[in-house]
């Protein structure tokens, strides 16, 4: 006498399958209409977008000093290297506008665990399509702060459209893509 | 929820076919579904910027009886696995399978959610399209968050040149070698259960094909357009059973995603040690009357009893050995222990083996206090599992409950009936599929029928015993049934012993 479904004539037999056809279609209708819908808006039609990315290795935190006869002799006769340049990169500061508005102002650390790799930066701002006015500047040496690479450039964006804004290490330039 | 869900579902499929009882194995069917038919995608997927668009869209559209159909498969097939896999830890959840022996499964389960949406996210990346460029965007974003890159993940994808065919080889190594981790993890996932159910039924493991092979033709799925890095993506058709998290991290940051996933991620891992806690001390061996048969060993559902060398120099080879860790405080190996008699004269009565919180001695002494005071016709004992609802107790019917049906040795109902306890007995557990202790009614259906040690004597009349198996009824279900039963009992009349069945064998201490 377990329970389970009770074995009635062919009509409930019948009306089983048709449940099980609508079980199936329920399921399969969500899995279906989960796997496109609802759209995700990610960049609205009148937005453009611009993408701030560099990856520059800021100059030396202190220059190179020689080393002194008595340092020299003073040291493994295989590191006496005559001028001592220490490791520690500066931070970069840079400095992105649009249209006379600040989009991004931030000294970015060196990386590594001795603080001697490049500095990195990721950002992408959503701007409006149309014609703007950019200008980028860059610093990377502590030991010359009034020294920035700048550069201007006048946007016209369509909707959707991509800029990369890029730091060309060896040129010291900013490059727009 | 669960509950009217599941009984709705035992009408129409019957408790064998039921859906919501074979989550686990559906999530296995799914799994068995994307492999077979992402082995046949690969054959000709291009791995290269400029091949893998129109080599999929040469798949969907120029052999779509078969590499359309399969891509299908291959999609719906994982969303449906989300799904299967996000109800099958819910369900568990709301029945409190997590705590105890069930931790490992419980924990296991975890990383298994993060590897298959890790696998489905690899996915998307391979087709090359609108989504994919959004997603590799996004996924890119994501990680830069955490500290392990030095440079910028999101620089490999500021536009199309940055883009290299080497990409494409580690995505497709990854979208292999993640579902491999999965599959390995699922399998460690079902290390602890014995004969674990990786397959779902015949039945329902056709019907759910078959359902994914008509939504494949109806709603075939479909590339979007190719991916552009010099332009971004504006409107997506977003897979929400995989990328749900993808506007979150959009929309609020990283770091705030980072934190969800992992919050929710701790919060689920660490629940079964999250009171309330409640655990009854493990099944013990009496070594004194213990022969080594190795019934309990085999009846156990969770691994958590072995058979050992004996050590009290009895003359048996072996004894049985509780793993406390493991054990589930089910009673299983109690109604699997063939001195767990009522019929026993012994000065105690004392099993091979016991559940301490309910000893056979207890249960035999509150059955018999229990039905002391039935009287009329049609007299009821119901033996319940803790698990279902109470049955309530009305004149001439008394119920006691047990952790498991199973916990029950069939000696106990020739007992009832040959002292005329009652005049017959219902057995109420989980639905079939559905025990909470795995095995409960499918050891106690297998016992009443004489397939599986100890069972029942062919002697007592199966016609005064009703086994109802039904995990969540009603309460009117419940005492309709109670009601149908009492009604065949009265017609039957008071039990009669039949002199010329079976003789009856009063057990002593040790013997089977």
């Amino acid at each position: 006498m377990t329970s389970g479904v009770q074995k009635s004539g062919s009509a409930g037999r019948v009306g089983q399958w048709l449940g099980q056809a609508v079980a199936y279609a329920l399921f399969m209708g969500c899995v279906g209409y989960f796997a496109t819908s609802p759209a995700y808006q990610h960049t609205a039609p009148d937005q453009a977008m611009l993408k701030l990315t560099i990856s520059h290795p800021g100059q030396s935190r202190e220059a190179c000093r020689e080393r002194s006869a008595e340092e020299l002799a003073g040291m493994p006769p295989n590191m006496r290297a005559p001028m001592d340049c220490p490791r520690e990169r500066s931070p970069v500061t840079v400095e992105l506008r649009l249209d006379d508005q600040q989009l991004f102002n931030a000294a970015l650390a060196p990386s590594g665990l001795h603080s001697d790799g490049p500095a990195s930066l990721y950002r992408r701002f959503s701007v409006p399509v149309g014609t703007h006015q950019l200008l980028m500047r860059l610093n990377d040496s502590v030991r010359e702060p009034q020294l920035w690479h700048e550069a201007r450039r006048q946007l016209d964006l369509k909707p959707g459209q991509i800029v990369v804004v890029d730091f060309d290490s060896p040129s010291r330039e900013f490059l727009i893509h | 929820m669960f509950a009217v869900a599941e009984r709705g579902l035992d009408r129409v499929f019957g408790q064998r076919l039921n859906p919501f009882y074979h989550l686990g194995a559906l999530s296995f069917l799914s799994f068995w579904i994307i492999a077979a038919s992402g082995l046949y995608l690969y054959i000709f997927f291009e791995t290269s910027i400029s091949g893998a668009y129109p080599s999929i869209e040469e798949l969907t559209h120029g052999q779509w009886y078969l590499g359309g159909i399969l891509r299908s498969l291959h999609r719906y097939a994982s969303g449906a696995m989300v799904i299967t896999a996000v109800l099958h830890l819910l369900r568990e959840f709301s029945l409190d399978r997590l705590r105890g022996s069930h931790w490992y499964s419980w924990f296991t389960g975890v990383p298994l959610l993060w590897l298959l949406v890790a696998s489905g996210i690899s996915g998307y990346w391979l087709v090359w399209d609108q989504l994919a460029q959004f997603v590799a965007v996004i996924s890119a974003e994501w990680l830069d968050w955490l500290p392990i890159f030095t440079d910028p993940m999101s620089r490999n994808f500021i536009n199309a040149a940055a883009v290299s065919d080497r990409f494409f080889s580690l995505l497709a190594f990854l979208h292999i070698g993640i579902p491999l981790a999965l599959l390995l993890l699922m399998f460690v996932h079902i290390q602890r259960m014995t004969e674990a159910r990786s397959n779902p039924p015949r039945g329902l493991a056709l019907g759910t094909l078959a359902s994914f092979i008509v939504l494949s033709l109806a709603w075939p799925a479909l590339s979007q357009a190719p991916a552009d890095l010099d332009f971004a993506v504006g409107s997506v058709d977003l897979d929400w059973f995989y990328l749900a998290i993808y506007p979150l991290v959009d929309r609020w940051s990283p770091g705030a995603a980072w934190l969800l996933a992992a919050g929710v991620t701790t919060v689920v891992a660490i629940l079964p040690w999250l009171p309330p806690g409640r655990r009854g001390p493990a099944a013990v061996v009496n070594l004194e009357n213990c022969n080594g048969c190795g019934r309990c060993f085999a009846d156990c559902p969770y691994d958590a009893v072995t058979m050992q060398p004996r050590t009290d120099g009895a003359s048996f080879a072996e004894e049985a050995v509780v793993a406390d860790d493991l054990c589930a405080r089910c009673g299983i190996c109690v109604g699997a222990c063939p001195t767990a008699t009522p019929f026993r004269r012994a000065s105690e009565l004392v099993a091979g083996i016991e559940l301490p919180a309910l000893t056979v001695h207890d249960l035999r002494e509150r059955i018999q206090g229990k039905t002391e005071g039935l009287d009329g016709e049609g007299r009821v004992l119901v033996v319940s599992c803790r698990e279902r609802p109470r049955v309530a107790e009305s004149a001439g019917v008394v119920a006691v409950e047990l952790p498991c049906v199973g916990m029950l040795p069939p000696p106990f109902v020739d007992f009832v009936l040959s002292r005329r306890l009652a005049d017959g007995v219902m057995l109420a557990g989980c639905s079939d599929c559905d025990c909470r202790y795995r095995f409960g009614n499918d050891w106690m259906d297998a016992r009443v029928a004489g397939e599986r040690d100890p069972a029942l004597r062919a002697r007592v009349p199966r016609e005064r015993l009703d086994r109802y198996w039904e995990s969540r009824p009603a309460r009117s279900a419940t005492a309709a049934r109670l009601e149908r039963f009492r009604e065949a009992l009265k017609s039957l009349g008071p039990y009669q012993r039949n002199a010329a069945a079976t003789p009856t064998r009063e057990v002593r201490d040790g013997a089977d």
